[in-house]
């Protein structure tokens, strides 16, 4: 029960932390301070108290889609185990659930984008339901390869780290997992090389471009969602990797901590190394991650 | 007694349009009776058809109600009804003088030939209703037949249907060779093996395909369904595709030892019509086309569900032949509801605007907003996303495709584990093309003067659609409901091991589905109503869009219907193959330009047309033989049967 309430609380706590250390990494990178690590929290903080500003074009859709996109988010990440702690909801499928619920989001979020009429919105929810055909089916893939590896169809036991199979036989299809979900992770969470979250008025840009008329808590609803669903995507990356355990549960916690810090500052290192790539090969790189994962079923198959 | 109760409510639907016919052209009377037979017979028939659930599987001569003909019943009679009240103010006697008599004279036949063929024990009866049912659909189709394009329609329509049925005698006739009667049941399991089996199997896939509008038989689909009357595109889709799924269903079932392949066949055309029917649904600008395509995809689902069953059975792995067929008859039940709902609101957007072409709308959803709330939730349904039915069904054959790579028992069968990244991209692309039509019919603002007059439609509108709606909820959050009607589908399926087959429930979580969901609505709800309050206390102002800095945004800068789907017709313009009219930039400063695009069918425009007509041209020299004279004709047929004579 405990361990339940850690889990709900290091969901809700954690994910904007996430994103400030990949602000920092970057800073360091780029030779400068940085903001404090702790700024999304205060930039978070400080929308929620504002007020809000909502275009005469725009109906209960514009209003549902923050909402449903922060409500998915948090219920996905009840469904994935953190670290070695298995999650509060689980059952034959749940990976199912946990893919649908974030199209559920994103259904609402583009939704929400055309209510304005703008030109610029409409643009960019074309592009994140386009470029999400194509990260669907590489994320199957990959739970076809869990579920076989792990002989299960629940996140708990895809994710333990234990393989029937044996780990020789695992670790091709893993690493090939492992690389195609780290592609759609980018992708889904708007990261460099696929999209800029720092960027704004720009023709380029997926996501930050459908919530250019969100203002006050409705974005800061839309930040928290994002930093969650990073949060959540990254723990499932990480049970991929690194999907060690110690003796004792509480030391766990702190391993799984450090786990996603590690992959904040990887998220940022990958993010000062490369440049954003051309709109036009988004989804090359998405087919890629297809092929990937697709090898890696295909390697089980015999 | 529960075989009487369908029987009355299908001689109730038969002659629902038959009082009408007596009352003159402006009267509405005869509408008002008509609706109160059809709810009437639907009533009794769905009663007679609940009440089989609770007593032994009857098997007559002439009449069968077991199971999977519950299943078919039920939404049989449910959708007609619900289109008929939707008709008294959609398509009233006063608006239709012409053809409102007609179209529910035809509505209640239709209604009734698709239950009798659900219920249909012999080969005679099957085949009476099924042709009653074809030919009712074409005046259905042909509603206004004073359109060229309707005309057309209904033309294509009747060509295909009879193909079908040309391929059902063949099939029925094989049949009664192979057994010695007209009675449909089980094949003895002597034949197993047989080619007669095969050419079965290979007849009802073509002929059952092509009335489910399976890819590549759907070329009928997309303009019948575009053409008709709303609440007619809603029983076409909704109910009678479906009854191509049942035949498909029901032969499957009494053919003795499958081969692998069949289930395989059923798979690859399942996937195939899945990704194509929605690929070119993206293309359309045409709302009710645009659902017609996504009528193929859905289908197309539908039977991936049925082949995984059938390699279930054919490999002995009841778990498969469960979540499978579960999963299968679940979307027949679930795209009966949605797409029902989806064409209804459609026809209320229709007759708000009076057009049908998205890139015109825009900003329903302030003026018609329980329209677009019906939409919306139609459109999260048939994304398979939760809270709503199409998740569960999709959730099921998406755990029949996990374990057939051998998660949770010792048979694997590795080719069906594919379904399961081609219902993700299935899904991922359904959710791009819904919210095309859902952001371009009713978000933003309007880009046409009727759209910005249109009204909300009346209750009797209204109120079909609230019915359909609270169905996908219920289904949606709880699917143990439905749990024990499926388990007698199945076990009507697959009769041979019914002492062995779990039940539904023990092999999917749907008590978890169930609690995910409710979760999901309660979280949203709590999120929802504290977000409402703050926007009430925080003092929300409004402006308009920002449109990063452009104070005078008009509707013609929005993004259209076919721009949302420009970058992914990019990705699949090698199937879509649009044809696309561009401007060419001639002056330094353009004068009024336009641009077109279409996406021709696949089948029909780009293989089939093409083919006749260079068949035409090659065959014309031996065009003298069709001389137009009956007695050159006689002559043929004399010749021919000496021929035939000599050759025995």
């Amino acid at each position: 029960m405990s361990h339940t309430l850690v889990h709900i609380a290091l969901l809700l706590v954690m994910p904007p932390l996430l994103l400030g250390v990949i602000g920092k990494t970057k800073a360091l990178f780029a030779g400068r301070i940085g903001p404090p690590v702790l700024q999304p929290y205060y930039d978070i903080g400080k929308l929620f108290r504002k007020g809000s500003v909502f275009s005469t074009t725009t109906t209960w859709v514009f209003r549902a889609g923050p909402v449903v996109g922060l409500a998915t988010a948090l219920l996905a990440g009840m469904l994935i185990p953190f670290g070695g702690h298995s999650a509060p909801l689980s059952f034959n499928g749940d990976m199912i659930l946990f893919a649908y619920l974030f199209a559920l989001g994103r259904f609402f979020t583009a939704s929400a984008a055309l209510d304005t009429g703008s030109a610029f919105e409409g643009m960019g929810a074309a592009r994140e339901v386009t470029f999400s055909c194509l990260a669907e089916p590489a994320l199957f893939f990959g739970f076809l390869v869990l579920a076989k590896l792990s002989a299960s169809l629940s996140l708990n036991t895809m994710l333990d780290g234990a393989f029937p199979l044996g780990a020789g036989a695992a670790a091709p299809s893993l690493v090939l997992v492992a690389s195609s979900l780290f592609i759609v992770l980018l992708v889904e969470n708007c990261r460099i090389p696929f999209d800029d979250p720092n960027t704004h008025l720009e023709l380029t840009m997926i996501h930050e471009v459908m919530v250019l008329d969100h203002s006050g808590p409705a974005f800061g609803m839309i930040l928290y969602g994002a930093a969650i669903k990073l949060f959540v995507m990254g723990a499932v990356l990480l049970r991929v990797v690194a999907p060690f355990e110690m003796s004792n549960p509480w030391a766990d916690w702190g391993l799984f901590i450090g786990g996603m810090l590690a992959l904040a500052v990887l998220i940022g290192v990958v993010e000062s190394m490369m440049a954003r790539f051309r709109m036009v090969f988004i989804p090359t790189f998405l087919v890629a991650a297809c092929l990937l994962s697709a090898f890696g079923v295909i390697l089980l198959l015999r | 007694m529960n075989e009487w109760l369908i029987i009355l409510g299908i001689a109730l639907h038969a002659i629902s349009g038959v009082p009408g016919l007596f009352y003159p052209g402006h009267d509405c009377r005869g509408q008002q009776i008509s609706v109160r037979l059809a709810v009437a017979g639907s009533v009794t028939g769905m009663a007679g058809a609940l009440w089989s659930l609770w007593s032994v599987p009857a098997a007559g001569a002439v009449l069968r109600v077991d199971g999977l003909a519950v299943i078919f019943l039920l939404p049989v009679f449910l959708v007609p009804a619900l289109g008929s009240i939707y008709g008294l103010e959609y398509w009233s006697q006063t608006a239709h003088p012409h053809n409102g008599r007609k179209l529910r004279l035809f509505y209640g036949l239709v209604t009734a030939a698709l239950a009798a063929v659900a219920v249909a024990a012999n080969t005679i009866l099957f085949l009476i209703s099924w042709e009653v049912m074809a030919l009712s659909a074409f005046f259905l189709v042909t509603t206004e037949d004073e359109d060229r394009a309707v005309r057309e329609a209904g033309w294509l329509y009747l060509v295909t249907t009879h193909l079908s049925t040309l391929c059902l005698f063949a099939l029925f006739a094989l049949m009664r060779v192979a057994t010695g009667s007209y009675a449909l049941g089980p094949l003895p399991a002597t034949l197993a093996g047989t080619g007669t089996v095969t050419a079965l199997f290979v007849l009802a896939v073509l002929a059952f395909g092509c009335k489910a509008g399976l890819m590549p038989m759907h070329i009928w689909l997309p303009s019948a369904h575009a053409m008709t009357p709303s609440h007619v595109s809603a029983l076409m889709s909704g109910v009678l595709i479906k009854i191509g799924i049942y035949g498909l269903i029901r032969i499957t079932s009494w053919l003795p030892d499958p081969p692998v392949w069949w289930g395989g066949l059923l798979l690859v055309l399942g996937g195939v019509s899945g990704v194509l029917g929605v690929v070119m649904a993206l293309g359309q600008h045409d709302l009710k086309r645009l659902l017609a395509y996504h009528s193929i995809e859905n289908i197309g689902i539908i039977v991936m569900g049925v082949g995984l069953a059938l390699v279930g059975r054919s490999l002995n792995c009841v778990e498969w032949v469960v979540l499978g067929m579960a999963g299968a008859l679940l979307h027949v039940w679930n795209h009966g509801l949605f797409k029902a709902l989806l064409f209804l609101s459609a026809g209320a957007v229709i007759h708000g605007t009076h057009s049908r072409d998205m890139d015109h709308m825009g900003g329903l959803a302030r003026v018609m907003p329980f329209t677009a709330l019906f939409f919306a939730v139609g459109a999260i349904a048939i994304c398979g996303l939760p809270p709503l039915n199409g998740f569960v069904s999709e959730l099921l054959i998406y755990l029949g495709a996990f374990r057939s790579m051998g998660i949770g028992q010792a048979m694997s069968w590795s080719g069906a584990a594919f379904v399961a990244p081609v219902l993700a991209l299935i899904g991922a692309l359904a959710l791009a093309c819904f919210v095309k039509a859902f952001g371009a019919v009713f978000l933003g603002t309007a880009r046409s003067r009727h759209c910005e007059h249109a009204h909300e439609v009346g209750r009797t509108m209204r109120g079909p659609m609230l019915v359909l709606t609270l169905l996908c909820l219920f289904i949606g959050l709880a699917p143990m409901a439905v749990a024990p009607v499926l388990d007698q589908g199945i076990s009507a399926w697959f009769p041979a091991g019914t002492a062995t087959v779990p039940g539904l429930a023990t092999l999917a979580p749907l008590g978890w589905v169930s609690l995910g969901s409710l979760t999901l609505v309660v979280l949203l709800g709590l999120a929802g109503l504290g977000w409402a309050r703050r926007i009430s206390h925080g003092g929300a102002a409004s402006g308009v869009t920002w449109d990063c800095g452009y104070a005078a945004p008009s509707a013609r800068m929005q993004y259209t219907a076919s721009s949302f789907a420009q970058i992914l017709g990019g990705l699949f313009a090698w199937i879509q193959r649009p044809r696309v009219s561009r401007p060419g930039v001639e002056a330094v400063f353009l004068g009024r330009t336009s641009f077109k695009s279409h996406v021709p069918d696949i089948m029909l425009d780009v293989i089939l047309k093409p083919a006749f007509r260079l068949g035409a041209k090659a065959l014309a020299s031996l065009r003298f033989i069709q001389a137009g004279n009956i007695h050159a004709y006689l002559f043929y047929i004399v010749m021919f049967l000496m021929a035939l004579l000599l050759w025995r």
